[in-house]
């Protein structure tokens, strides 16, 4: 196939539509919709919305509750390990406070419950920041500025969550917001400053002040890469193991946590853990592809978590929507459904049709923006790619346009990285869109601190919900991560000073397999997921010796 | 569609695989369940580092495995871990010098500028000027060289002077952002009024409004142009 500049001929025809419009565009928006506008695009285009997406649980403490299919196969499932196999009496590890889950909200959970006295334990599927906070690009929220209040990002929140979030999370969302970044620059995280050190912001979809810092478009990698260095200099207070992800917890016989089993991915063990409270960091649920959509997560985001609290008796929330990022990868192959940041549209690009026309406002917040992608293709304006995938142009050159030749390198570098690999320029030419699966806006209920209703069971990050109602924001993840991350390393370790749990029992774990067998749920059914399947059926055919327990060899 | 087959050999041995896949996603086309060596699959992380060389040819090369398309002839293997040394420090007790590095990562100092831990980049920073700059006690510099590493260690197992650079590198950053850089003077402001609970009635006034009123509030927001 004939190629130049990392495309294809047919599509070069429509750049050049693109580029043709490019100047005329400049300075001139699409309005953005109205409130009534929103819904109704919502329900006719948003995925959530697609009849079947979710069906009522059959079992567990949010029974008959709206769940996604993809969740309700993982908490409609048999544990991994068969209770009357497992010595409890064996205690492999022993701590005050487990954390489950390595990313940006168990490791800032894991610094502040060692700070506040705990002795703490993380144990994590991956590495120590192997998570979705490491690949998050574009910012994180906070009112720090003179034209700028913790009132005004609340609106934001809840307006952009469509009124439903539960207001304390909010609260505690937007009020800690500035001492979250304060923490940050005192941990040594570097900002993208002026000067003079005022922080550089921008809009992102749904904001109606500029309050996204950033860190070029390494945002989350930075914040990531800080908080690992600081628990990895805690070698005392916070003990770290790798590739051991927890698969069930262990509750006393009055039902407080005291623990959890760990999988040794490598050695194939179960071990156990004895603690004072668990806190649940696993993340998010990407990696279920929730209707086929590719997704920008990592590896691990697997839902562990909630299979977990859930069997514990931890109730859902909001597990019936799902966030699709308006702006993945379309194009080429080798990247379809990875993030574009959204910082890219803050910073002045914009989606355009294959005739290179304007069709929706670049900000609108992310749940609708997405729609508004979907609808235009719907309608015969996307453009198709050699594999039959149509997308939307994101018309990134008007960046340079606006802020200056080479700016996109500078303040985009690992977007302009990751093009160029493929030979595609985009501070020259449009980058290909569209939808992908990004983001768990429902999860586990909590309260502000972060506690659930299992007595030292707290949860933080993207396995918790309510604080951003149906849909988030960006740049309010990190933000989520970090605020509920650090409250609840704090409830825990003041939890775990006036608390000794009994001796630890999978009680609850009997229970729920006697629940599954009065349903006509499959008995092969298996979680949590742990690992993606992404074994070919061919080589499974082959595999003639090999067992798979749910999706894991 | 590229559909042409190619031949890679992972570990040695030779796979048949769709010549438009990653090396990652070639290692599952082959039958491989991936335990170590997958992270974030976008390239971010440092999770999926690969050295390979192509066939009749001796030079080593090394690559992220999720961002990297493979090629026929391609000799491949993933490195499971990296044994770096870190070291251990108080970040509220160093000072942002030269000598701080001198203490906690000597090693620094022995850098033969001989490039090749630029060369195993797969981000392309020019990991040897980042070195030099810290042995100038140019610590500005060297956080912002090294701004882009994702620490997938491919420069520390390359270099013959036993240089762990993509721990000089966190370091560089955290002193520059702690001590350095200018701090974000409205982020204490704000802080400060929060802390003597300024925002408050106007956060609570929002939280007991009913949804109706909630949703004019958002409809009438003003936007920063």
């Amino acid at each position: 196939m004939a190629m130049k500049g990392g495309y294809t001929d047919k599509m070069w025809d429509s750049i050049k539509k693109v580029e043709a419009t490019r100047k005329s565009r400049l300075g001139k928006q699409q309005p953005s919709m109205s409130l009534e506008e929103g819904e109704k695009l919502l329900k006719k285009y948003h995925p959530d919305y697609k009849k079947g997406n979710t069906r009522e649980i059959k079992i567990g403490p949010s029974k008959g509750d709206p769940v996604v299919q993809e969740v309700a196969n993982l908490l409609e499932a048999y544990p991994r390990i068969d209770p009357e196999k497992i010595d409890l009496s064996r205690v492999d590890y022993k701590t005050d406070v487990l954390v489950i889950g390595g990313g940006g909200a168990g490791t800032s959970a894991a610094l502040l419950a060692c700070e506040n006295g705990a002795h703490v334990t993380i144990a994590t599927k991956l590495r120590l920041g192997d998570a979705n906070t490491m690949m998050a690009q574009g910012g994180i929220q906070a009112a720090d500025k003179e034209n700028d209040s913790p009132a005004i990002h609340y609106l934001d929140v809840i307006g952009g969550g469509h009124f439903g979030n539960k207001p304390e999370l909010v609260k505690a969302l937007v009020m800690d917001a500035p001492r979250i970044i304060g923490w940050l620059e005192d941990l040594g995280m570097m900002f993208d400053k002026e000067e003079d050190g005022t922080m550089i912001t921008r809009h992102g979809g749904g904001t109606s002040r500029k309050r996204m810092h950033s860190a070029r478009d390494y945002t989350g990698g930075e914040i990531m890469k800080t908080l690992k260095d600081e628990a990895l200099n805690n070698p005392k207070g916070i003990e770290i193991i790798e590739f051991s992800p927890a698969v069930e917890l262990l509750l006393d016989k009055d039902g407080k946590t005291c623990g959890a089993i760990l999988f040794n991915l490598e050695t194939e063990e179960y071990l156990t853990v004895q603690s004072k409270a668990v806190i649940i960091t696993t993340g998010g649920f990407g990696r279920l592809h929730i209707q086929k959509f590719p997704t920008t997560n990592h590896y691990g985001a697997t839902a562990d978590g909630l299979v977990l609290g859930y069997r514990a008796g931890a109730k859902l929330a909001f597990m019936d929507t799902v966030q699709y990022h308006p702006t993945g990868a379309a194009y080429p192959e080798q990247i379809v459904g990875q993030l574009v940041t959204e910082k890219i549209r803050s910073a002045g690009a914009e989606p355009v049709n294959v005739h290179g026309e304007q069709f929706v406002y670049p900000l609108e917040p992310r749940d609708i923006e997405a729609a508004a992608l979907i609808r235009e293709v719907e309608r015969g304006n996307g453009m198709e790619t050699p594999t039959g995938m149509k997308g939307i142009w994101l018309d990134a050159p008007l960046i340079e346009m606006k802020e200056g030749k080479g700016s996109i390198e500078k303040n985009f570098p690992a977007m302009f990285r990751q093009n160029m690999r493929f030979d595609i320029n985009m501070a020259k030419t449009p980058i290909l869109i569209y939808p992908t699966l990004h983001y768990q806006n429902g999860g586990l209920e909590i309260s502000s601190d972060c506690s659930t209703s299992v007595p030292g069971l707290y949860v933080a990050g993207e396995t918790s919900g309510g604080v951003h109602g149906r849909n988030r924001l960006m740049g309010n993840s990190l933000l989520d991560v970090l605020v509920f991350g650090q409250r609840a390393g704090k409830a825990a370790s003041k939890y775990v000073k006036g608390v000794s749990p009994g001796k630890p029992t999978l009680k609850h774990v009997r229970k729920y397999i006697k629940d599954l067998e009065k349903t006509d749920i499959p008995k092969d059914r298996i979680a949590p997921m742990v690992l993606p399947d992404y074994t070919r059926g061919e080589t499974k055919k082959r595999q003639l010796t090999s067992h798979y327990l749910g999706t894991l060899r | 569609m590229d559909e042409e087959m190619v031949r890679i050999y992972i570990m040695g041995k030779e796979y048949k695989v769709p010549g438009n896949l990653t090396i990652l996603t070639a290692l599952e086309y082959a039958g491989y369940q991936i335990i170590r060596g997958a992270g974030c699959r976008e390239g971010f992380c440092g999770a999926c580092a690969t050295v390979y060389r192509m066939k009749d040819d001796y030079k080593l090369k090394a690559d992220l495995a999720c961002q990297t398309k493979v090629e026929d002839g391609m000799y491949l293997a993933q490195l499971p871990f990296v044994p770096a040394q870190k070291s251990i420090y108080d970040i509220n007790k160093l000072k942002p010098e030269v000598g701080t590095f001198q203490e906690l990562y000597p090693e620094n100092f022995k850098c033969v500028s001989c490039n090749t831990c630029t060369k195993a980049c797969p981000q392309d920073i020019e990991v040897m000027d980042y070195v030099q700059a810290i042995v100038r006690g140019d610590i500005k510099k060297a956080a912002n060289i090294s701004f882009d590493c994702i620490m997938c260690g491919l420069c520390a197992l390359r270099c013959p002077a036993e240089i762990v650079q993509y721990n000089v590198g966190i370091l560089a950053r955290r002193l520059y952002g702690k001590y350095l850089a200018p701090r974000a003077k409205h982020t204490r402001k704000r802080i400060e009024e929060l802390e003597k609970g300024m925002w408050e009635d106007e956060v609570n006034k929002l939280m007991k409004l009913s949804k109706k009123a909630l949703k004019e509030k958002y409809k009438s927001r003003d936007k920063e142009a």
